[in-house]
């Protein structure tokens, strides 16, 4: 193209401005050509090519006006402030509708006004043209939402072509994969989205409960969570009044923390927690790819319990994945379940915290008693879960004692439901009367897992 | 960030992504029109960044300009590679030339609007995607009729410097003539 490369003579390049071509762009009111019409050179009677042409491409918007070329100036010469039928306008006005003009974003009056001008007006007719050249450029398809998958795919071809020297620990991929799937989310959803309400539900005290809060809120309640992970490996966190610190004196039960947070918070929380959230999971991601095994097995409390950063993390990418569906459900979005091997070692940390929450079951009576004494090691009586689907696979729970083995020849149950299924089971989504599609063999110990299962559950 | 990727830091190749992904993927799908050819862009253009960190001066811009430079030559290397699997026999069709020119002037023109003030993003988005009228734009953005009017003009007149600036600078050397 080279017509209108004059324009761009001036361009030079080095400076890091992502916007700079707004400075070389004259300023609309320049005086100087706005009002002085004796000045120009009389235009030619009309330009040969009316500004209309389009360049091709997608010009969805704009009715061709059909009008350009007539009417006919009349003979003589032309009078600029004097068209004859439509309102009239100054050069200067007219000049400055330009841009509305050819976004077909003016009156019919003011349409007529310029197009008459047009014909009369070099000056006015090159920059329409150009103006209308741009609207083409313009499209109304949103961006895509980019594929979550892409981005694995990205960083393992990546990784193939130059291994890391410091890379992410294996344990830590389904949370930075799943935050990465929020965060994709988030950066798709609008600005008043933020504010939509989000009803969060586990399972407490034998039913289900419900907290309501909004998808920022729910974002707030992440990040607070997540800052245990940083507690433990030192690092400062969100203190809900806009400020960062070790959070000594904040309570470690997620719960608690959570309610401190949401009331440390001044006003609503907005799109503007976005950020914080993001920053602190890509520090929690960066540091623990520095420590390396070095914290593997680190400790980190939540105040009743505490699981070695491994699980902690895993833990953190099931609250992730579940929360990111509340928001997509509230929102009105897709959100896939976790890629298959994340899934099956969400599933699997479930299954390995299910017998100690069966045991605190049974010690507070809620739970039928233990039938045998397991001598710790050995394999005792067992409930098989066999999960169906992506990432499914067998687990063997044992009934009697945490410090027992599951083992496949002592089942006494089994129970068969869906990946996803269990997982919205332990999430506490769904009531443990109404998961598990198969159920064979003890009942009592099957209801005991799959409310002990519903227990693993918080806000 | 350069520093992070030279060492070799997978977490800072995911943070390069989470930033950049979206820009090189919108930008190759406008200039290819396909989604699988717009993936296999993301990635050469993220393994290109990974394996050459240093190849990114700090003094020719930002990185996100550099990205956009680097999206845009490999998305003109695969508009070439497919002209070379063509027949010759353009079916009356555009011409590669023609074409490239086209998809680089889309792709600077979605850069330009990503990257212009958000006041005349909005004003346009109101105008063009909303087909709001100039008053209604006004109104919708609490601004005079003028400024509306003059946000409209200067948001189109940034958007025409897509026909005919090179994007972002010069072209990177190693890549035919300047587009």
């Amino acid at each position: 193209m080279t017509g209108d490369d004059n324009a761009n003579g001036r361009e030079d390049g080095g400076r890091d401005d992502e916007v700079r071509g707004a400075r070389r762009i004259p300023g609309p009111r320049s005086a100087a050509d706005d009002l002085d019409l004796s000045a120009l050179p009389l235009p030619p009677p009309v330009p040969a090519t009316p500004p209309e042409e389009p360049r091709p491409g997608p010009q969805p918007t704009t009715p061709e006006p059909e009008t350009a070329v007539a009417p006919p100036a009349p003979s003589g010469p032309p009078g600029p402030t004097a068209p004859p039928g439509p309102p009239v306008l100054g050069h200067r006005v007219l000049k400055a509708l330009l841009g509305a003009w050819a976004l077909a974003a003016c009156s019919a009056e003011e349409t007529e006004a310029v197009e008459a001008h047009l014909t009369e007006c070099a000056a006015c007719a090159d920059e329409a043209l150009r103006l209308r050249d741009a609207v083409g450029l313009l499209h109304t398809d949103r961006s895509l939402d980019l594929d979550p998958t892409l981005r694995t795919r990205v960083i393992d071809a990546c990784l193939n072509r130059r291994p890391a020297d410091i890379p992410v620990p294996d344990w830590a991929s389904p949370y930075d994969a799943e935050t990465a799937r929020l965060d994709a989310l988030l950066r798709d959803i609008g600005d008043s989205e933020w504010h939509a309400p989000v009803r969060l539900k586990w399972f407490e005290s034998e039913q289900e409960t419900t907290r309501k809060t909004t998808v920022a809120g729910v974002i707030g309640h992440l990040m607070t969570v997540d800052g245990l992970v940083g507690t433990a490996l030192g690092l400062d966190v969100a203190l809900g009044d806009g400020t960062r610190g070790p959070g000594a004196d904040w309570p470690l039960s997620p719960t608690a923390r959570t309610e401190k947070y949401w009331s440390a918070v001044r006003r609503p929380p907005t799109r503007r927690i976005h950020e914080p959230w993001r920053e602190q999971s890509h520090a929690l991601i960066r540091t623990v790819s520095f420590a390396g095994r070095g914290v593997c097995e680190l400790s980190v409390s939540y105040g009743d319990f505490a699981l070695p950063m491994h699980d902690s993390l895993l833990d953190r990418a099931f609250e992730c994945w579940v929360h990111g569906g509340d928001i997509a459900n509230a929102v009105d979005y897709p959100y896939a379940a976790p890629s298959a091997a994340h899934l099956n070692r969400m599933i699997d940390l479930a299954a390995r915290l299910l017998p100690a929450a069966l045991a605190e079951r049974r010690r507070t009576g809620l739970a039928g008693p233990a039938r045998h004494l397991v001598t710790p090691g050995s394999p005792g009586r067992s409930l098989h879960l066999e999960v169906e689907g992506s990432g499914g696979g067998d687990w063997y729970i044992p009934l009697d004692s945490p410090a027992a083995l599951g083992s496949p020849a002592h089942t006494v149950a089994q129970v068969a439901l869906d990946g996803v299924e269990f997982c919205q089971l332990v999430a506490g989504h769904v009531p443990p009367v109404e998961a598990a599609a198969g159920q064979e063999g003890d009942r009592e110990a099957i209801r005991d897992v799959l409310f002990a299962a519903a227990s693993l559950s918080r806000l | 960030m350069q520093q992070r990727l030279a060492r070799g830091e997978a977490a800072a190749l995911g943070e390069l992504y989470d930033r950049f992904a979206s820009l090189v993927h919108s930008q190759a799908h406008r200039m290819l029109d396909d989604e699988t050819a717009a993936d296999l862009v993301t990635r050469e253009v993220f393994g290109y960044v990974w394996e050459n960190p240093d190849a990114y001066d700090p003094k020719q811009g930002s990185m996100r300009s550099w990205v956009a430079r680097l999206t845009h030559r490999q998305s003109v290397r695969r508009l070439r590679e497919e002209d070379g699997l063509r027949d010759d026999a353009d079916e009356g069709g555009i011409g590669l030339e023609e074409r490239v020119h086209r998809a680089t002037a889309a792709a600077r023109a979605d850069y330009i609007v990503a990257s212009m003030p958000a006041p005349l993003r909005a004003a346009l988005e109101l105008a063009y995607v909303q087909r709001r009228d100039y008053r209604q734009t006004a109104a919708d953005l609490g601004v005079t009729e003028d400024e509306a009017r003059r946000r409209l003009r200067l948001g189109l007149q940034l958007l025409s410097t897509a026909h005919t600036r090179p994007l972002e600078g010069t072209s990177p050397p190693g890549y035919g003539r300047p587009l």
